[in-house]
């Protein structure tokens, strides 16, 4: 019996999705009775590199901040990695808010504690029982922010931009496979800015401080020039609306309006 | 009419003139204002009766997780609300020997029993009584604020937010090493307080020429103490702590605070906290008398 070479190959397995969000209302972090944004319909594919773009007050951070799971969603269904997230007790999702990290605008670093403990923390909190040395583990997440010499300094000794690399070194302590990133090129120079858009871009493909394993990417701005030639899935935050814009090859010929603004060179 | 008459006017009793129409005017005022004042109270006491309920929660369930993080924290707040505070405990605890000392000395000479009952008044005023009160007013105001000004300060800069995301519970982290390490600082404090105290109330009185040997004063105290005054003690203040620590990082943490308003959530974490070791103090008063 002869089968067709088609029916042969090897079927793809569909992939799986880190975060789905359903007809979700998004309200902001600190009011829960204003909605920002509205009816959100988003599915996030392990594995995909999203930039979501916006002007400010669009909702981009109380986006990543319900997408985090710190915060529940106006109405609609939020899922990471399949689980709806608040659906348990907290201490039972934990394992699954380890799977998503959360780089903020800024970084918001515990200002009492030194850079160095401000990225030891989460390391020491969830494994520091555990019984193997936490010092190499440490060690490559300070070298990552090219800034150890630094290590000893209150985050008040510091700029905003070295901050935000020690929050996304503490960000990646618990070697995440969601990597949310709030606006993390506001305010760089081009220098600092070609720093975040390598680094993120090398840990979307795959990168050693998570042991080579690609991550899954969200990254949001106020400007989408950026991430053009690195994003695989683009997005716009626009009349308290998602707006999927969908892959690169789909972006060049979009005629949202905004898109255009966000897509010039500042 | 004047004087007497103006009070009565305020407090709308009086019928004459134009006085009782502005007695009117104010008195829904005051009414309204010290209204909203109970509310907030009562609201205040229902959600730090929620907050130490979820605290005790906490402590329970995590008590072993995160040790390598949570016991130096603890021990950082008994260092603070106890060894730091030991020169101004120091201080005090002269001046408190002098004050009570100096007051019992001009009392019991008129009755010409100085030498039998200065232990007595020392047990029953400083160990009793005013050593743990006065304590719980230095912790408060040298740990107690600042806790409330750290944690509004933290929480006004999204550190919540920050520790949330790690997985870490802010409650865990902020206020169970605030609430145990008050809570033996206060102890410590007290106990070094209280024999600051007897014994700066042995010098003034030997200042004083009052012929009592530091055997007897000694004795005197020993034998007015009893074993139940050492368990109140301990309970008193470890309670005493524990309130300061809640009451403190409720106000710090409990609600979304600007940098704005972080002082004035530490002006009512003073005030209550003192309300609440007042009542305490109370009960302990309650407990004593009774058995």
């Amino acid at each position: 019996m002869s089968s067709s070479p088609a029916s042969t190959l090897p079927e793809t397995p569909p992939p799986k999705p880190a975060l789905e969000m359903e007809r979700v209302t998004v309200t902001t972090l600190h009011d829960p009775t204003k909605s920002v944004l509205e009816d959100v319909n988003w599915t996030v594919n392990a594995g995909d590199f999203w930039a979501v773009a916006g002007l400010l007050r669009s909702g981009k951070s109380d986006l990543m901040a319900l997408a985090s799971g710190i915060m529940r969603s106006g109405q609609g269904i939020c899922r990471v990695f399949g689980e709806e997230l608040f659906a348990s007790f907290e201490q039972d999702q934990l394992a699954l808010r380890l799977r998503v990290g959360l780089v903020f605008d800024g970084g918001q670093l515990l200002h009492q504690l030194t850079l160095a403990e401000n990225i030891a923390l989460p390391l020491h909190y969830h494994w520091g029982h555990l019984d193997f040395d936490l010092g190499p583990r440490l060690k490559m997440l300070q070298a990552f922010t090219g800034i150890e010499s630094w290590m000893q300094e209150l985050p008040n000794s510091v700029t905003r931009n070295w901050q935000q690399r020690i929050g996304l070194a503490r960000a990646l302590a618990l070697k995440p496979e969601l990597l949310l990133l709030d606006s993390p090129l506001t305010g760089l120079d081009p220098r600092d800015t070609a720093w975040w858009v390598e680094t993120i871009s090398a840990l979307a493909a795959g990168h050693p401080v998570l042991d080579d394993r690609p991550a899954t990417v969200i990254v949001t701005g106020d400007n989408l020039r950026p991430w053009a030639g690195r994003a695989t899935h683009f997005a716009l935050l626009k009349d308290r609306r998602f707006v999927p814009l969908g892959t690169r090859a789909e972006l060049a010929g979009h005629q949202e309006p905004l898109l255009r603004e966000l897509l010039t060179d500042r | 009419m004047t004087g007497p008459g103006t009070v009565q006017n305020a407090m709308g009793n009086s019928t004459e003139g134009e006085a009782p129409a502005r007695g009117m005017r104010s008195a829904p005022y005051y009414l309204g204002s010290a209204g909203r004042r109970l509310v907030r109270f009562l609201l205040d006491i229902h959600g730090l009766g929620a907050f130490a309920l979820i605290t005790l929660g906490v402590m329970v369930s995590k008590a072993n997780v995160a040790r390598v993080i949570i016991y130096p924290l603890a021990l950082r707040q008994v260092y603070r609300a106890g060894v730091q505070l030991l020169p101004m405990a120091t201080f005090l605890a002269l001046a408190l020997g002098l004050i009570v000392i100096g007051q019992t000395v001009s009392v019991l000479n008129r009755v010409g029993a100085t030498n039998q009952f200065l232990g007595v008044v020392m047990v029953t005023a400083v160990v009793r009584e005013l050593g743990p009160l006065l304590a719980a007013i230095l912790v408060l105001c040298r740990a107690g604020a600042a806790t409330v000004v750290e944690l509004g300060t933290a929480r006004a800069l999204g550190e919540v937010e920050a520790l949330e995301v790690l997985g870490i519970d802010p409650i865990h982290y902020f206020v169970v090493p605030r609430l145990v390490g008050m809570a033996l600082g206060m102890f410590s404090l007290t106990v070094y307080l209280i024999l600051g105290a007897l014994l700066s109330g042995y010098f003034w009185a030997f200042l004083q020429d009052i012929q009592l040997f530091p055997g007897d004063y000694f004795r005197q105290m020993a034998d007015s103490l009893n074993p139940l005054d050492f368990v109140l003690l301990g309970l008193k203040t470890a309670g005493f702590g524990s309130v300061i620590a809640l009451v403190s990082c409720f106000h710090g943490l409990a609600q979304p605070l600007s940098i704005t308003e972080v002082s004035r959530a530490t002006v009512r974490a003073v005030g209550q906290s003192i309300v609440f070791c007042a009542f305490l103090e109370a009960f302990f008063i309650v407990v004593y008398l009774v058995s």
